[in-house]
């Protein structure tokens, strides 16, 4: 891997506190309230995953915290300013690929920039850093729908990274990959946060990726939803995928969110959810087992 | 897979020609019907065409057509007569006129009725309203409206393509993601550069279907107005109104070979624009051929 010989733009990590936040859609008596009073904050400089059964409001979260929409009441708030918008401060990695179809990888990597009129010789440096760091070298003049679910991931992180965000918001974004596709992607995007140790918010429903990945853990209630628990995963890094079945701490950590996760999966199934009841007969077998 | 993909190409070649060659074959047997039918082994044939009340000289339909041996020399005939080449030309030429016009005023309509909420709710319902009547509806209004008879055919075949390409660039630019107006702004782009580098890429294989579309009607239209507007220009002559007027010419004077002369000349002329537009749609959208 080449290293960079010009100075790289510093990291600057932010952090973000959400007060007390409800958000409900449609008019009067019919309205439905999915984010509940809502408080939570995402430290600086921290990977935190958030995780909760699905259907739960964590991407009407991510729409808030992205400035996309507008939360009904409280606040959300970026090192102590209002969130009131979209801007490259806080960038969003989508569950399914957002990569521009009709633009190479190296076009789509260098989009941010050329949109904000900074293509300097040190941007194109760090695409190149980043392309190699994504290992997508060799696919820079293929288009989107030319490289594999997990290329297309591994373009979007670049995407996203090389315009240096205060704080990268990523929502389930390795949903729908194979099994060894994900882990991969656990690996190349848990080197590429060591490395850089910006503020990062992950939202996923996969517990092995919420432990493997997570400095803090936050995990959600049912809909309308809130923060039931944080859990610190203390567990040392660089991490290895073989710690997800060998680490106590993190097997530990694991059994702990799981048995909270099912207490909300119940109390969501005694409401007739038939998600909740798949979850809820899946861990009665682990338990047993 | 090189060596596969290539003996498929040329099989579905193969097929292709295979596929003319009995078609014309077939059209021949059947138009010549009116020489063997009255031949004695086929009296069974005559019987049963009697039967369903036909007079037993020629198959129904397939008989009176020319056959293509005819056709052929009737072609011959022509082939090397400028006034047929002038009629490609004409046609031609208005098509072409009449289809650019169509791409440079609808496509920039179709852009403004898909970001302008002001402008779709003032234009679109007059469009929509308009939208409905046949381009040859207009043939009679237009030759009142332009002051020459070319000016009134291009204005009929430029409605014929403008419908097609407004309502697939509005389909276009509306059905985009909204996950890539997101990503382009979150990395703070202004609305100019959303404009440049997502709606109008985006919209560009809708642009490209709306054309194809429309440059097919522009021929149909095209044909149909040289014929009730008699070719256009009068000093043109009798045989340079355009491949439209040239069937109707011929019609008129008894050819009937050279009617489907005509015919097939617009066939192949439909089709090589066809195939230019395909061209250029590879060209423009390179992203689309490779899924």
């Amino acid at each position: 891997m080449s290293e960079l010989t010009t100075d790289r733009p510093a990291i600057k990590a932010g952090e973000i506190a959400v007060r007390n936040v409800c958000k409900s859609y449609g008019a009067a008596h019919f309205s439905k309230e999915v984010v509940k009073d809502c408080s939570f904050t995402i430290e600086r400089a921290k990977l935190t995953v958030m995780i909760g059964p699905s259907g739960c409001g964590k991407s009407t979260l991510i729409r808030l915290l992205a400035g996309f929409e507008q939360p009904t009441s409280g606040t959300l708030e970026l090192n102590g300013e209002r969130i009131e918008g979209p801007a490259r401060d806080r960038l969003v990695l989508f569950q399914e690929s957002a990569l521009f179809p009709w633009m190479t990888t190296w076009d789509n990597i260098l989009y941010g920039p050329r949109a904000r009129g900074e293509l300097t010789p040190q941007t194109v440096e760090l695409a190149e850093f980043l392309l190699n760091k994504v290992g997508l070298r060799d696919f820079r003049k293929k288009y989107p729908t030319q490289l594999s679910g997990g290329m297309q991931r591994r373009a979007e992180l670049a995407r996203a990274m090389i315009n240096n965000p205060e704080v990268m918001i990523l929502d389930e974004p390795f949903r729908g990959l194979d099994a060894m596709t994900k882990e991969l992607m656990w690996e190349y995007y848990s080197a590429l946060y060591e490395e850089n140790r910006r503020t990062n918010f992950f939202v996923t429903t996969d517990i092995d990726e919420a432990i493997f990945l997570a400095d803090r853990l936050l995990i959600m209630s049912n809909i309308p939803t809130q923060v039931r628990t944080v859990l610190e995963v203390d567990v040392p890094r660089p991490r290895k995928l073989a710690d997800l079945v060998e680490n106590d701490r993190s097997n530990e950590i694991k059994m702990q969110a799981l048995s909270i996760l099912h207490e909300e999966a119940m109390k969501s199934f005694s409401r007739g959810s038939k998600a909740a009841a798949d979850f809820v007969d899946a861990y009665s077998k682990r338990v047993k087992g | 897979m090189a060596i596969r993909k290539k003996a498929l190409v040329s099989s579905s070649l193969w097929r292709g020609v295979v596929s003319i060659a009995v078609f014309l074959v077939l059209w021949e047997i059947g138009s010549l019907s009116k020489f063997w039918i009255k031949w004695e082994s086929f009296e069974w044939l005559r019987n049963a065409l009697t039967g369903i009340d036909l007079k037993p000289v020629y198959l129904p339909w397939i008989g009176a057509v020319p056959a293509p041996t005819e056709v052929l020399h009737a072609w011959a005939g022509v082939i090397g007569d400028a006034g047929y080449w002038q009629s490609w030309y004409m046609s031609f030429f208005r098509v072409m006129s009449g289809f650019v016009t169509a791409m440079l005023v609808g496509i920039p309509f179709g852009l403004l009725l898909a970001v302008s909420r002001t402008a779709y709710g003032v234009g679109f319902p007059v469009f929509e309203v308009l939208r409905p009547i046949p381009p040859l509806a207009w043939v009679p209004a237009s030759i009142i409206f332009w002051p020459t008879q070319e000016l009134s055919i291009a204005f009929v075949t430029f409605l014929g393509a403008f419908y097609t390409i407004v309502i697939n660039v509005v389909g276009g630019a509306r059905s985009i993601d909204v996950r890539y107006f997101q990503a382009a702004q979150s990395m703070g782009s202004s609305q100019w550069d959303i404009f440049r580098r997502i709606i109008l890429p985006g919209t560009l294989p809708s642009i490209m279907v709306g054309s194809s579309v429309g440059m097919g009607i522009t021929w149909n239209v095209v044909v149909a107005a040289e014929m009730i507007s008699g070719g256009g220009s009068q000093d043109a002559g009798s045989s340079g109104g355009g491949l439209g007027f040239f069937i109707w010419n011929s019609y008129v004077g008894g050819s009937y070979e050279q009617v489907v002369v005509g015919m097939i000349s617009i066939g192949i002329a439909g089709y090589v624009s066809s195939e230019l537009l395909r061209a250029v749609g590879a060209r423009v959208t390179p992203w689309m051929r490779l899924r």
